[in-house]
């Protein structure tokens, strides 16, 4: 039998669903989410000498660092929400005949997300 | 919504015939327009009535042989569950699967996900050889649970459609095939799990998705191959960690 028609795919596939461009959106956020790591580890090795990081605090504190630093936690918000949301598609508990509800799976993530995210507050802080 | 029988609806369906054109085309047709039909209804009046050159694939018309899938307006559906009146008065686009190779009008070749079904071994794989004397192989309800959502799969092929990645790279193992897979690694009566492993656990396998998670939502089964995936993907990583461990092996 011969193989057929192959028709091609247009270079904006991902433009042509809304769900395609949400998705591709996820994958893009993750240059911020590994951009942001990277930065973390930066601001560790200046922070070690205080002579050098005085420059670098007031280059942080540029109207160009702030906005970049809002659109990261946005990136990285959007990022963290998607990801937690489709937990309850890789992680399942079986009791029984019955499947744990998605809700408390996903919840179960968020508030793991939530205790965390307040310990790293509370070692920052203190 | 329309009330006279004198309503109608155009459907701009895919026409490809290999032997008279080497693009294909679309052709647009005026059909009658009613409450209850679906695109299925309208291409099988086109077919009986209008232009018997055209070719398509149905069998059932009732959501359980899985031949009838098309893109309708873009989006993978069963025609024979896609009505008219969702559409109406708007044209209907009806194009083959996406990611398939055409054959002819709206037949693709479906060989590629054929030979899939045989690469994962979709088929169980007992534990141990038994006679018909010793009896079934019995399983529990909460051990049928375990798997029945992946045992609904009436191989659509819609998900497949629906998935970009398959469409980009069709070495990929892909959604149906991989739940399919699943469906028998979480039957208790199965050990087949190492075997497939081979096939779904390589990159072209479940590592090659990217959890775009559309084939889903197009399943019209409720299947969730997206789900079996990832589900496929953390047991190969678990396997992969014991096998780390000094005495992890099995
Ligand atoms: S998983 Fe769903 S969409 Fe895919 S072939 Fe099976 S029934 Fe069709
Ligand atoms: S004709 Fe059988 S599923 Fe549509």
């Amino acid at each position: 039998m011969r193989e057929g028609y192959r028709r091609p795919i247009p270079a904006t596939w991902w433009l042509q669903k809304r769900s395609y461009s949400l998705f591709m959106l996820r994958e893009f956020t993750s240059v911020f989410v590994g951009g942001y790591a990277f930065f973390l580890l930066v601001l560790v090795s200046r922070a070690q000498d205080p002579a050098s990081f005085a420059s670098f605090y007031e280059a942080l504190m540029s109207p160009l660092s702030i906005v970049l630093h809002v659109l990261a936690l946005a990136m990285v918000l959007y990022h963290t929400v998607t990801w937690l949301n489709l937990t309850p598609k890789v992680v399942i508990v079986w009791r029984g005949e019955q499947k744990l509800a998605p809700f408390v799976i996903a919840g179960a993530h968020y508030l793991l997300w939530l205790v965390t995210s307040g310990a790293v507050v509370w070692l920052v802080l203190s | 919504m329309a009330s006279a029988s004198a309503a109608t609806q155009v459907l701009e369906v895919f026409r490809y015939s290999p032997e008279q054109d080497p693009e294909p085309h679309f052709q647009s047709y005026e059909v009658p327009f009613h409450d209850d039909w679906v695109v299925l209804d309208a291409l099988n009046h086109i077919k009986d009535r209008m232009d018997w050159s055209l070719t398509h694939r149905w069998s059932c018309r009732m959501g359980v042989c899985g031949s009838c899938g098309m893109m309708v307006n873009g989006e993978a559906k069963l025609t024979c569950a896609a009505f008219l009146r969702d559409y109406y008065p708007k044209p209907i686009r009806v194009e083959p699967l996406t990611g398939f190779p055409v054959l002819r009008d709206l037949v693709i070749n479906m060989d590629d996900f054929m030979e899939k079904l045989v690469q994962v071994k979709s088929w169980l794989i007992p534990k141990e050889p038994r006679e018909l004397s010793q009896g079934e192989y019995r399983q529990s309800p909460a051990e049928l649970a375990r798997y029945k959502q992946f045992s609904m799969c009436i191989n659509c092929m819609l998900c497949y459609a629906a998935c970009p990645v398959y469409a980009l790279h069709t070495d990929f193992i892909g959604p149906a095939a991989i739940a399919l897979a699943q469906r028998y690694n979480l039957d208790s009566r199965d050990a087949g799990e190492q075997q497939r492993a081979e096939a779904i656990q390589a990159d072209e396998g479940v590592w090659e998705c990217t959890f775009v998670g559309e084939c889903s939502k197009v399943c019209p089964k409720d299947v969730d191959p997206a789900g079996a995936i990832q589900q496929a993907k953390m047991a190969g990583a678990i396997d992969w960690y014991k096998a780390l461990l000094p005495r992890g092996k099995g």
